[in-house]
């Protein structure tokens, strides 16, 4: 078969295009590219999350409470509107975690947000630091995780998480938090609650991976954690977030 | 809107994790510490006129030692893990030390001292009684039948030494249980490095005034005069703790109001409304000014015999609340506002679940089952030979 010069420039640029979308993709979801052997040692996971793009419609929640099978009132991811008028106490707001978004405001004349929250997978956490036996600890590719056959369920870790990401899953009675979708991410593929965000709210983000966009956002972009003066070297990182944030 | 809740809590904060049991956890403790520090106060300190209270005050710690770790085990979710702590303890965690601190207390300092204590009496009855009581005896000789006078001594040097290393050993395990919360940096209301010394010093107050009461209600039972200068030592004891225990709190309060950080108006709003009761009238109040104020009066004027006895078990028995209230605002108060300081959650405690108020009252009861079985078995009444070493 002859293969002219015009064939290979087809095929090429075929190619290039899916390469970009590919690309593309990835820089939306924040997936890690796929990969047969996973190795812990070469990831180090985090997420961004943009205040401005959360429209607060709680897809993330409910994303992430299927995919997790998060029992009934409690949340490994929840969603927060804040409504801030001048002189006065933020009003905060999160029906059930937000699963089912919010109502309409009543007043539409006051600076209003949402703020998305989730565990921060802090690299000094103290819910590590207080578990008694170790059963919850920091992976070594920075995901803080709970083994559920170790847990005494004794919720010194529930007391020492400064952001309240913690509960006792009745089923086990055990604790349970947010696992960043470890089961997915090790997998290549991104977390459920990012997976549902339609806006791109949230993005996974890999601190050893030299291409992830999270390198180019912390260096372009302001950026802040929750509660800094907690000193827990939080990885989830806000983009636009408001002072009266707590 | 969800009932109890007044502002915003993070979710997963609505309901309290640490219940009415963790509030009896540092409670026992502290009697336990507090019972131990009176006992040392005659042996190592050589207080001759609490002499009566040595062995009721060693017993008294015991008993609720005993109790102790309950309330732990059947809060957690898992107690059939929970020794885990002693095979796996994570060293960065102040809980997983408690197994060490507790076995240290109750068997180096504790059951020896105990034990020394009673060895003579001890070895007597494994000789007098028959049957059970016999056997009883004879296991607790541990197989050692020597009380001559040499050994008597060597008995008192060693029970002395036991002493001496069981007060650190007090201060260490109360110490350390208002280090389990004064670490948590989370929360406010318990983060001050003040938190260890307040748990030791209230710890102090509970055990001297349990003793108190203990004694003037079994004399009383056994229908024996009580002796008036060991009642009236302890009352000035318990005095002197009290100042410096109320003394530290307030200096907390102070710092707090003063320092008025991020947490000070959601705090404050939480001591003026959902602590009111718990916190100024039962802690501050009842359970603080008025037993200060009997017990300074009796510093200041002279009473007769029957109402100083009045007012030693008022204030006895009101500091033994008192100090069940200031456990209560503390493990209870710590959750009953967000770490986000913009809510209020309520405790509504069960009657009869697992965590509820019928096991707190149960397990309450038990140190004074175990008590009068320690009464029976080993009797403080004959002990009135002061220490010589």
């Amino acid at each position: 078969m002859d293969i002219s010069r015009r064939d290979i420039f087809q095929v090429g640029g075929k190619l290039l295009v899916l390469a970009s979308v590919g690309a593309t993709l990835e820089q939306i979801t924040g997936a890690a590219p796929p990969s047969d052997a996973y190795r812990m040692a070469d990831h180090w996971w985090g997420m961004i999350v943009d205040i401005d793009k959360c429209i607060g419609c709680g897809n993330c929640v409910r994303g992430c409470s299927k995919e997790n099978n998060v029992p009934e009132g409690y949340f490994r991811t929840w969603v927060e509107r804040y409504q801030i008028e001048e002189g006065k106490p933020p009003h905060v707001e999160s029906p059930k975690g937000a699963i089912d978004g919010f109502p309409p405001l009543a007043r539409t004349d006051l600076k209003s947000f949402f703020v998305p929250k989730l565990c921060n997978h802090c690299a000094d956490s103290p819910c590590v630091q207080v578990c008694p036996v170790g059963a919850t600890f920091v992976s070594p590719d920075g995901v803080v995780m709970v083994d559920d056959n170790y847990c005494l369920g004794c919720r010194y870790c529930v007391q020492a998480c400064p952001y309240g990401c913690r509960y006792l899953k009745p089923e086990t009675n055990t604790v349970d938090k947010c696992t960043l979708c470890y089961h997915r991410i090790t997998k290549g593929l991104t977390t459920a609650c990012c997976e549902n965000c339609p806006t791109g709210a949230r993005l996974l983000v890999d601190f050893k991976n030299p291409k992830d966009p999270v390198h180019e956002i912390l260096r372009t972009h302001k950026v802040q954690v929750l509660k800094p003066y907690m000193a827990t070297r939080a990885k989830v990182y806000y983009e636009n977030l408001d002072g009266e944030v707590r | 809107m969800i009932p109890g809740i007044d502002g915003f809590m993070y979710p997963n904060e609505v309901e309290l994790q640490w219940s009415v049991l963790i509030v009896l956890y540092p409670y026992i403790t502290g009697l336990v510490a507090g019972a131990f520090i009176l006992a040392s106060l005659e042996r190592v300190f050589r207080v001759d006129a609490v002499r009566p209270t040595y062995r009721l005050a060693l017993l008294t710690a015991l008993a609720f030692l005993l109790v102790a770790p309950l309330p732990l085990q059947l809060h957690l979710g898992h107690p059939e893990r929970s020794f885990e702590m002693y095979l796996t303890p994570h060293r960065s965690s102040a809980m997983a030390m408690f197994g060490f601190v507790y076995l240290w207390y109750l068997t180096v300092v504790l059951l020896l001292e105990i034990w020394l204590e009673y060895r003579v009496e001890i070895v007597e009855l494994a000789q007098s009684t028959t049957g059970t009581k016999r056997l009883i005896y004879r296991v607790l000789t541990l197989g050692s039948y020597n009380i001559s006078p040499e050994a008597r001594r060597i008995d008192d040097k060693v029970g002395y030494a036991v002493t001496v290393i069981g007060i650190p050993s007090a201060f260490l395990l109360h110490g350390y249980v208002g280090f389990i919360f004064g670490s948590v940096k989370a929360n406010p209301w318990w983060s001050t490095p003040l938190m260890p010394v307040v748990f030791l010093f209230s710890a102090m107050v509970s055990g001297i005034a349990a003793v108190m009461v203990l004694y003037t209600v079994s004399m009383k039972l056994r229908r024996t005069p009580i002796d008036m200068r060991c009642l009236d030592t302890i009352a000035r004891y318990l005095f002197y703790t009290f100042v410096i225990d109320f003394t530290l709190e307030m200096l907390d309060l102070i710092h707090r109001t003063y320092e008025s950080d991020e947490s000070f108006r959601s705090l404050d709003f939480m001591v003026h409304t959902r602590l009111w009761f718990s916190h100024v009238i039962l802690q501050i109040g009842l359970g603080t000014l008025v037993p200060l104020a009997l017990l300074a009066a009796n510093q200041l004027w002279k009473f007769t015999e029957g109402t100083r006895k009045a007012m030693y078990m008022t204030a006895g028995g009101l500091t033994l609340v008192g100090i069940f209230a200031m456990r209560w605002n503390v493990v209870i108060g710590g959750q009953l506002f967000s770490k986000s300081f913009l809510g209020y959650t309520s405790y509504k405690m069960d009657l009869v679940s697992r965590e509820g108020l019928i096991p707190a009252i149960l397990l309450m009861l038990l140190p004074f089952a175990i008590f009068w079985v320690l009464l029976k078995l080993l009797p403080p009444w004959q002990g009135g030979k002061a220490h010589e070493a």
